[in-house]
This record gives C-alpha cells, sequence and structure tokens, in this order.
C-alpha cells in the first residue's frame, strides 16, 4: 500500500479552504482500511461514525465554524485509550466485556478540536511488548514486507499512519511503544514530557513510564496533534519554526547507545548525523555515566508496577494471557520491594545525569532502536556475535527516557536496501517538547532534501 | 536476602505453581537485580556505601 494521502497540514488546510470535504477524506481513510485488512491495523473500525461525523464536519465549515487544523482530520487510536461505549480490548482476551464509560481525556479533546476517530489499532497484548505480535486479535505486519513486525506496542497505530488509513495515531510508550514503531514505519513518533499529556481512561502499563503522544507522517503533523491532546491552545499565528541548523549543538552519546547497532542502522544514522553537520549543526560526542544500569533500573519498575495492576486476573484467568506476556508478568510479581525502591533512587540518578548532559546540547541524538523491522516469530536477534532477545534488544535505545521524563522523537532517517525504514532519536530537556520539536522539524528537513 | 537465596525460593515457587518456563526469566531477573544492587547510588546504614554490595550475593567492585 502506497497511496498515502496528502499530510494532516495539507489536508486541514484544503478543508478550511473546501477543496476537500471531510466525508472524503473519511471515505479515503475507509477504503485503505479495507485493503489494508491483511496489515491487522484495526482491530475496531468506526466506519459509520465517522461517516456520520465527517456529514457533520462538512456542514460546520460551510457554515463558517472552521474549528482548527484537526476538524475533519481522521486520528486513529491505540486500543488502550477509552473511547465511551465501546470496548477497550488492551488486544487481550482478558478485556472481554468491557464497555467504555466515558472518553479518554485525550479524546475528549481531539473531538473537542474537531478530529474524527477512525477506530482503534492493535497492538502488543496491554502494551507489554515491542512487536506487536502477541495480541488476541494476530500479529500486526508490517506495511513494506508483511513476514516482519511492525514494531510495538503501538504497531497496529504506525500501520495506520504509513498506509493513510489514518492521519495520525495516538499511542503509548512506557519504554519506547511510540517511537520503536514509528521508526520501524518510516514515521515520526513523539512521547512527550512525562505528565504532559494526560493517561487517564488509558489502560496502565507502568504508571511511573507511562506517557501518551502522537505517531504522524511529519514533524508539523505530529506537533499539531501533540498540542491538542497536551490541551494547549492551537496558535494558528504561531506554527513551528525550526532552528537553524548552524545555531545546534547535538550530543552523541557514543558508549552504549552505539555497542551493538545493526550495520544498516549504523550506516544510516551516520550518514544521518554527516549530512546535519554539514549543514551547519555542531556534532559532540556525550557521555552517560550510568548507561549499563539502564535496563535493570527500567526492568524492576516496569516488572513490578505491571504485576501489581494484573494480579487479580492473573490469579483468576491466566489462560486468557498470551503465554509470553503471562510470563513477563508473573515475573514481575517476584521481585522483592527493596529492589523496586533501589530502582526508583536509580531512576532520579539517571535523570540527573540525563539532565547535566542536556546543559551542553540542544538535544541528544542517537538511533530509536538497534536494529531494522525484525521477522515476526523471531524470539531472539544476534547483533556483532551477540544473541538476546528481541524485546531487549529494541528497548535498549528509548527505555532511560522513560525513566527520566525527557521528550523524545523519532524522526526517519534513511532506509535499508530492502526498503526498511530507520530513525533517528532526538532527546530534549524535560518540559521543552516545543523546543525539542523544532530541532526535529531543522533535522527532518536537512534529512529529507536531496544529499 | 541474597539475590542467590531468592532466585532459589523464586524457582521453586514458578515450578510449584507449573510456570515452567519462568526459571530462565528469573535468571535474567536475577542478573539485573546483582547490577542494581552494586550500583553506586545505593546506600548503607554504616554510612559506607561500598559495603551495600556485600548483600547482593557477588563480590563488591575492585576499587583499583
Amino acid at each position: 500500500m502506497s497511496d498515502a494521502p496528502d499530510s494532516l497540514v495539507t489536508t486541514a488546510a484544503r478543508l478550511e479552504r473546501r477543496d476537500v470535504t471531510a466525508a472524503a477524506v473519511v471515505d479515503g481513510c475507509l477504503d485503505r482500511i479495507e485493503r489494508g485488512r491483511a496489515l491487522n491495523a484495526f482491530i475496531d473500525v468506526f466506519a459509520r461514525e465517522a461517516r456520520a461525523q465527517a456529514e457533520r464536519v462538512d456542514r460546520e465549515i460551510e457554515q463558517g465554524r472552521y474549528r482548527g487544523p484537526l476538524h475533519g482530520i481522521p486520528i486513529s487510536l491505540k486500543d488502550l485509550i477509552d473511547v465511551r461505549g465501546r470496548a477497550t480490548t488492551a488486544a487481550s482476551r482478558v478485556r472481554a466485556g468491557h464497555v467504555a464509560k466515558a472518553d479518554a481525556r485525550v479524546v475528549a479533546r481531539l473531538r473537542r478540536a474537531g478530529a474524527i476517530v477512525i477506530g482503534k489499532c492493535n497492538l502488543h497484548e496491554f502494551a507489554f511488548g515491542t512487536t506487536s505480535e502477541d495480541s488476541a486479535y494476530g500479529p500486526v505486519r508490517h506495511p513494506h514486507d508483511p513476514t516482519r513486525s511492525a514494531g510495538g506496542s503501538s504497531g497496529g497505530s504506525a500501520v495506520s499512519v504509513a498506509t493513510g488509513m489514518a492521519f495520525a495515531s495516538i499511542g503509548t510508550d512506557t519504554g519506547g511503544s511510540i517511537r520503536i514503531p514509528a521508526a520501524v514505519c518510516g514515521l515520526v513518533g513523539l512521547k512527550p514530557t512525562d505528565g504532559e499529556v494526560p493517561c487517564d481512561g488509558i489502560v496502565p502499563l507502568s504508571a511511573t513510564l507511562d506517557h501518551a503522544g502522537p505517531i504522524a507522517r511529519s514533524v508539523d503533523d505530529a506537533w499539531l496533534v501533540h498540542q491538542v491532546i497536551a490541551g494547549r491552545r492551537l496558535a494558528r499565528d504561531k506554527p513551528l519554526h525550526a532552528r537553524t541548523p548552524s545555531s545546534l549543538t547535538l550530543g552523541v552519546p557514543r558508549a552504549y547507545f552505539f555497542d551493538r547497532l545493526a550495520r544498516e542502522v549504523r550506516d544510516s544514522v551516520a550518514e544521518a548525523l554527516d549530512r546535519l553537520r554539514a549543514s551547519g549543526v555542531r556534532i559532540v560526542d556525550a557521555e552517560l555515566p550510568h548507561a549499563p544500569l539502564i535496563a535493570p533500573v527500567y526492568l524492576h519498575i516496569v516488572l513490578s508496577e505491571a504485576a501489581e495492576y494484573h494480579r487479580r486476573t492473573l490469579d483468576a484467568r491466566p489462560g486468557d494471557y498470551t503465554p509470553s506476556v503471562r510470563l513477563r508478568l508473573e515475573m514481575g510479581r517476584y521481585v522483592l520491594a527493596e529492589d523496586y525502591v533501589r530502582a526508583l533512587r536509580g531512576r532520579d540518578v539517571l535523570r540527573e545525569d540525563v539532565k547535566r548532559m542536556l546543559l551542553q546540547f540542544d538535544a541528544l541524538a542517537l538511533p530509536t532502536l538497534p536494529l531494522l523491522a525484525p521477522p515476526l516469530g523471531a524470539a531472539t536477534i544476534s547483533l556483532d556475535g551477540v544473541d538476546e532477545p528481541v524485546r531487549t534488544v529494541m528497548l535498549r535505545l528509548t527505555q532511560l527516557f522513560n525513566l527520566t521524563g525527557n521528550p523524545a522523537v523519532t524522526i526517519p532517517c534513511g532506509s535499508s536496501s530492502a526498503g526498511l525504514p530507520c530513525g533517528l532519536q532526538l532527546v530534549g530537556r524535560r518540559g521543552a517538547t516545543p523546543e525539542l520539536l523544532a530541532v526535529a522539524l531543522a533535522c527532518e528537513r536537512q534529512l529529507a532534501s536531496p544529499p | 536476602m541474597t539475590v542467590e537465596f531468592w532466585l532459589e525460593a523464586a524457582i521453586a515457587d514458578a515450578r510449584a505453581r507449573g510456570l515452567d518456563d519462568l526459571p530462565r526469566l528469573l535468571e535474567t531477573l536475577a542478573g539485573a537485580t546483582m547490577a542494581l544492587r552494586q550500583a553506586d547510588w545505593n546506600r548503607d546504614a554504616t554510612g559506607d556505601a561500598r559495603a551495600s554490595a556485600v548483600g547482593s550475593g557477588v563480590p563488591p567492585p575492585d576499587p583499583a
């Protein structure tokens, strides 16, 4: 599927000028959803509701009541996010019979902005995985190669955006679950600053680490959606302005973050950094003192908090979980309280490390993940002669910023000879998501222009 | 509780509950717990930060 429509920004302008109707825009998305069924991106498609809402939008715009850039734009949701009157399946049989009583706050904000919720997307069960293959609804398939994973846990969300089934999607990210699928599908994925986007009405994985954010086809598109779900006023006279490349200094943490990368990832990121340097960006090596402890800290927090949420159903209905998700949840029941507290202390230490590092730079730049989209069913992957579980490898470069709360965004930075995309991750100061996106916009323009 | 003792008890419990695939994951977790217990941010009641590694079941890092 390669006939993705115009960007969100372009389509919004066409809707405002009435060059296109919301009904036509929605029909286009529904048509692409139908043709892309084999990718298994959606769990629930709201065709009737979306068409009815599109008719209302067209009437409102005709009457001069245009609400702003999301008015009439079809957006998908990871099926971890509540929509009033619909099931939130979390891609699990454990949620059978669930009906949400109210919209999640992010959904209410999207609706107020006039966005059209087109449906709910498939994911890794309860967001506890990085490949979107352990799902009660079957695996999500990569749009460029259906034998491969689309990443996860927000895999269906990424596929919906990459194929034009939606103009953007709302995902969640506890260790990389927005950035990972966005990177492997060639998209922009933003994990904002911790606490910036409300997570109420969203099924938790780990309350300390959970974030919600957009997956989109460009930084501009992600910025528009982010502003709405973060509850900011959409200031149309204040568009996102790209930083001038020569004003930028990017820190590149080499040790740990570049230690074991697939060759094509290493080459793509090196070429991207060379191009940014050639455009005037200063590229400086950086170091994170406690990098080897990132995974131990992350593991103890995410396992403990996930196990707490799932305690009752693990005992009462263990067979309703997919086997590997059940095992990881069970693992969390064995973490000792003293080690959980040690991990929370480690989180504070890592946060301070990253804060200190970012005093010298406008942003950090590093690969989003060490490998390209892995084959579905692969349990382990070998990088530089070391065999590791796929999940461990996929989380390695993203999970730190869930611990520290720094905003982090992935932008496309080339692809393999087989056409599998690669992502460059940019990380900003906590509370400075708009400033990070201004950096990302500058980088996106440099990397998108011909060499 | 040392990590070794914890791991032994956790594996016995997992097997008793019929979770035969869990022990290999618990071994991974044990490695992460050992690393966490050796971290330089750990505190110790004696006021000696290095002594905190004693309970990890692994020797503290060589000061050299």
